[in-house]
C-alpha cells in the first residue's frame, strides 16, 4: 500500500489550549503509517468570526486557509465543527471570489474530520488500542460533526474496537450540549441549563470517560464536570485512542 | 401590531429558567418529539423525504411567482362571492377588519387560533371599539383570559398547569375549582357555547389559501374554526401572503407534513375548506366572506435570497420542540408571536433586527431545527445571516456592540498570520497565571465571567502545539 500523507489542521483551540490532542492525532496517524505534516502558517478556520456575525472577517480567514492548505493533498483536523465550517460555509463566504470556486470545492472534498478520515478513507476501524483497565466510555454526538458531516457511526466503530473500552450510549446523545461558541458566554445561564441536562444523561451511563470529536464541546462539558468534582473525565477521541496505543510505543 | 418584547429576551429567558412550573411544562415537549418520530417511522422515511422534497418544490415555485398566485387566489375568492383585501402592514389590516365589523354593527367576534391575527393585534383594536373578541380554542381562550401571548405555535397554553387554569377560571369566570382537565374543558365549552350563538362575526386564520379554487383551508383539532367560519353572519379570514398554494391537490402534500410534524397525528381532527360565503340555496355559512392577506414585512423577506426560505414555513412547531434553547426558555422569552428557532428568524426579519437583537444570537446553531423541519428550512444559516446584519449590516439593521467588535478586530489581526497568533498565545498564557489553579481557571473577568460561573476554563498551554512541533522538528508525536 502506498504511503498516505496528510496535512494536519490542528485548529486554533487545540493549538492554544489542548496541544495534547494535536499530539495524539499525530501519533495515531503515524501509528497507522500515515505521514503527517503541519503547515506552519495555519491559524483558524474562521468559525469564531462567522458565528459572531463577523462575516467579512470570516471571509478573510477562509481565504487564508485556502492559501495555507493549497498544496496539501489531504487535510485532517481533530474537530468536527471546524471541518463543518469548511464544508458548509466556505462556498458562501468566498462567493465574492469566483476564481476560488473550484479550489473551494476541491478543498472541501479533501478535508476530513479525524474519525471520518480513519474509517471512511483509510478503512481502519480498529486502531489496535488496548486500555490498561476496563473503561466505560460514553460518546457525545457533537452537533456539527453529526448533522453537517454525518459523523456518528465512525467514532463508535473506532471505540467499539478498543480493547478494554465498553461503549455505554447515553440518552439523547445527539442533543446539543449547549456550547454554541459565544452562546456559552453571552447566554451563560441558558447554556448551563442545557448542559445540566446533558451531564445528567452522561452520569446515568456510569461512564468514567466522556468522549467526542470536538475539543470545544469537551471544553464546555469537561469544564463543568471538573467544577462539580465529577469522576468522569472528558477526553477527546484522539487522546483516548492514543492512550490505548501508547503501550505498544514503549 | 402586537407589542414586540423581543428586546427583553435575556430578562424573559432568566424568568423562565427560574420558574419551576414552566420548566415542568417544557419537559412535556418530549411527547411532541416522540410523536413526530413515531409518525415518520410509520409513514416511512423515504416516502417522508420525497413528500418533503415536493413540498419544497411547490413552495419554491409559488414564491417565485407569488404575484401570479396571489392574483389567482384573489380572483377566485371574488368569483365565489368573497372580498379580498391586501394589507401592507398590521395597521392597514386592522383598519379593514374594524371597518367590516363597524359596517355590520358587530358586537361579539368569535375567533379561532390564528397567528396572523396575533401579529396584527386585532383583539385590542376590536376591544377599543367596544366589540368583544372571544378566542374559542381552549388554549387560546386560556391565554386570552390570562392576557398573555401564545406560548407555542400549536399549543398556545403549553406553559400553564391545570391548577393555574383552574385558578384562572375561578378568578375570571367565577366557576368552581376543578382539578380535572376534561372538566376544565367542559367549563370553557359552556361559556363559549353562548358566545358562539351570540356572535355576529367570526375570525379565523388560514393554513393554506388555494389559488386554483379560491378556497381557504383550516386545520384544527377542536372544530371551533369550523364554527367560527360558518355560524356568524360575517366571516373574516386572515393569512400571511406566503400561505398561498397553487392547487387543491397540493393540500395533500402539506397536510401530512403538517400534522405529523406537529403532534404526530396522521391527520388533525378537523380540516375545513371554505370557498366564499353561503350561496343561495345553502343552509349554512356566512353571508359575507372576507380574506385579508397580510404582507407586514414578508415582501422584504421574499426579496432577500438568504431569508426567503423562511417563508416556506407551515407553522408546524417541530423546530420549537427540537430546539435546546426553546426547551429551556419557552415561548414568552422570544417576546412576540413567533417563538423558537423559526421565530428567531421571522421576528427580526419582520420587526427589524435592532428590535430583536438577541434572537439571532440566542442559538447554539446545533441544527436540530433544520433536521426536523418538514420543509428542511436551513434556520441556522439564516441566523448567521441575521447575525451578520446585526454586526456588519447597513445602519438600519446594525446593532451597536463596541467592545466586542474591538475584540473581534484584534482576533482578525491575530489569525491573519502565525506570528501574531503565536505571540497572542504567549501573552495569554502568561497573563492567566495569577488566575489559574491546578491547570484550570475558576474565575474570569467579564465578559467571560458567565462561563466560569458553572464551568472551569482551560488554561492556555504554556507550549502550544506549534511550538512543540517546531522544537521537535516535526517528530513530536512519533
Ligand atoms: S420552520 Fe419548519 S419546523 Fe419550524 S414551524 Fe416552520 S415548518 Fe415547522
Amino acid at each position: 500500500m502506498a504511503q498516505k500523507s496528510v496535512s494536519l489542521f490542528v485548529t486554533c483551540l487545540v493549538d492554544q489550549f489542548y496541544p495534547e490532542v494535536g499530539e495524539a492525532t499525530v501519533r495515531l496517524l503515524r501509528h497507522l503509517n500515515v505521514e503527517v505534516d503541519f503547515p506552519a502558517d495555519q491559524t483558524c478556520c474562521g468559525q469564531v468570526a462567522l458565528n459572531g456575525g463577523y462575516r467579512s472577517h470570516a471571509t478573510a480567514v477562509a481565504k487564508r486557509f485556502i492559501e495555507v492548505f493549497r498544496n496539501s493533498e489531504t487535510i485532517v483536523a481533530p474537530s468536527g465543527s471546524c471541518v463543518a465550517t469548511i464544508h458548509t460555509h466556505y462556498a458562501d463566504l468566498l462567493r465574492g471570489y469566483p476564481e476560488l470556486a473550484a479550489e473551494v470545492a476541491s478543498l472541501q472534498a479533501r478535508t476530513y474530520e479525524l474519525s471520518q478520515y480513519l474509517v471512511d478513507v483509510l478503512g481502519v476501524e480498529d486502531v489496535g488500542a488496548h486500555l490498561p483497565s476496563p473503561t466505560r466510555v460514553t460518546y457525545h454526538d457533537c452537533c456539527h460533526a453529526l448533522r453537517d458531516l454525518g459523523v456518528g457511526a465512525q467514532p463508535r466503530k473506532l471505540l467499539s474496537a478498543v480493547d478494554g473500552a465498553e461503549l455505554a450510549e447515553m440518552k439523547d446523545s445527539a442533543s446539543c450540549c449547549g456550547f454554541g461558541g459565544t452562546f456559552a458566554v453571552k447566554f451563560a445561564d441558558i447554556s448551563s441549563a442545557i448542559l445540566r441536562e446533558k451531564l445528567r444523561n452522561v452520569e446515568v451511563t456510569g461512564a468514567s470517560v466522556l468522549t467526542a470529536v470536538d475539543s470545544s464541546c469537551l471544553m464546555h462539558m469537561g469544564g463543568a464536570l471538573r467544577r462539580q468534582g465529577s469522576r468522569t473525565r472528558a477526553v477527546h477521541l484522539a487522546e483516548l485512542l492514543c492512550e490505548g496505543i501508547e503501550g505498544e510505543r514503549a | 401590531m402586537t407589542d414586540v418584547l423581543s428586546e427583553h429576551f435575556k430578562e424573559q429567558a432568566a424568568e423562565a429558567l427560574g420558574n419551576a412550573t414552566i420548566q415542568e411544562s417544557l419537559d412535556r415537549l418530549v411527547n411532541f418529539r416522540q410523536g413526530r418520530v413515531d409518525a415518520i417511522a410509520e409513514y416511512g422515511q423515504e416516502r417522508w423525504d420525497a413528500l418533503s422534497q415536493s413540498a419544497r418544490e411547490i413552495k419554491r415555485e409559488t414564491l417565485e411567482h407569488l404575484d401570479y398566485y396571489l392574483d389567482e387566489l384573489s380572483r377566485n375568492v371574488e368569483r365565489a362571492g368573497g372580498h379580498v383585501f391586501f394589507a401592507r402592514d398590521a395597521a392597514e389590516a386592522n383598519e379593514y377588519v374594524a371597518k367590516v365589523a363597524a359596517d355590520n354593527g358587530v358586537k361579539t367576534v368569535i375567533k379561532s387560533k390564528s397567528m396572523v391575527s396575533e401579529e396584527m393585534g386585532i383583539a385590542d383594536v376590536l376591544e377599543a371599539m367596544g366589540i368583544e373578541p372571544v378566542e374559542t380554542d381552549l388554549g387560546e381562550y386560556i391565554i386570552q383570559l390570562a392576557r398573555e401571548a401564545p406560548y407555542h405555535i400549536i399549543a398556545p397554553a403549553l406553559h400553564k398547569s391545570k391548577e393555574e387554569v383552574s385558578e384562572l377560571f375561578e378568578r375570571i369566570l367565577g366557576t368552581p375549582a376543578e382539578s380535572d382537565i376534561t372538566a376544565l374543558a367542559g367549563v370553557a365549552r359552556k361559556v363559549l357555547r353562548e358566545k358562539f350563538l351570540e356572535a355576529d362575526m367570526g375570525m379565523t386564520g388560514a393554513n393554506f389559501g388555494v389559488a386554483e379554487t379560491g378556497t381557504i383551508v383550516m386545520v384544527t383539532n377542536e372544530g371551533n374554526g369550523r364554527m367560527c367560519s360558518s355560524l356568524p353572519r360575517v366571516h373574516v379570514a386572515t393569512m400571511g401572503m406566503e400561505r398561498v398554494i397553487p392547487r387543491l391537490r397540493d393540500v395533500a402534500t402539506y397536510l401530512p407534513l403538517l400534522t405529523r410534524s406537529a403532534t404526530g397525528q396522521r391527520i388533525s381532527s378537523y380540516v375545513s375548506f371554505v370557498t366564499g360565503p353561503r350561496r343561495s340555496g345553502e343552509e349554512d355559512g356566512p353571508q359575507e366572506f372576507h380574506l385579508v392577506i397580510l404582507d407586514n414585512g414578508r415582501s422584504r423577506m421574499l426579496a432577500d435570497p438568504e431569508l426567503r426560505e423562511a417563508l416556506y414555513c407551515i407553522r408546524c412547531g417541530a423546530c420549537l420542540n427540537a430546539c435546546p434553547v426553546y426547551g429551556k426558555v419557552g415561548g414568552h422569552a422570544y417576546g412576540w408571536v413567533y417563538p423558537g428557532p423559526i421565530g428567531a428568524v421571522v421576528t427580526p426579519s419582520l420587526v427589524g433586527v435592532p428590535k430583536a437583537k438577541d434572537l439571532p444570537f440566542a442559538s447554539t446553531l446545533c441544527g436540530a431545527c433544520r433536521d426536523v423541519c418538514p420543509l428542511k428550512i436551513d434556520i441556522p444559516r439564516m441566523l448567521l445571516k441575521l447575525r451578520s446584519d446585526a454586526v456588519e449590516g447597513p445602519p438600519e439593521t446594525r446593532v451597536p456592540r463596541s467592545v466586542e467588535s474591538l475584540m473581534m478586530r484584534a482576533w482578525r489581526k491575530t489569525v491573519a498570520g502565525p506570528r501574531l497568533f503565536t505571540l497572542a498565545g504567549k501573552v495569554t498564557s502568561a497573563a492567566q497565571w495569577p488566575l489559574s489553579r491546578q491547570g484550570v481557571l475558576r474565575w474570569l473577568p467579564p465578559p467571560l465571567s458567565g462561563w466560569t460561573r458553572t464551568r472551569d476554563f482551560p488554561r492556555a498551554a504554556m507550549r502550544p502545539f506549534r511550538a512543540r512541533w517546531r522544537k521537535d522538528g516535526g517528530s513530536r508525536g512519533g
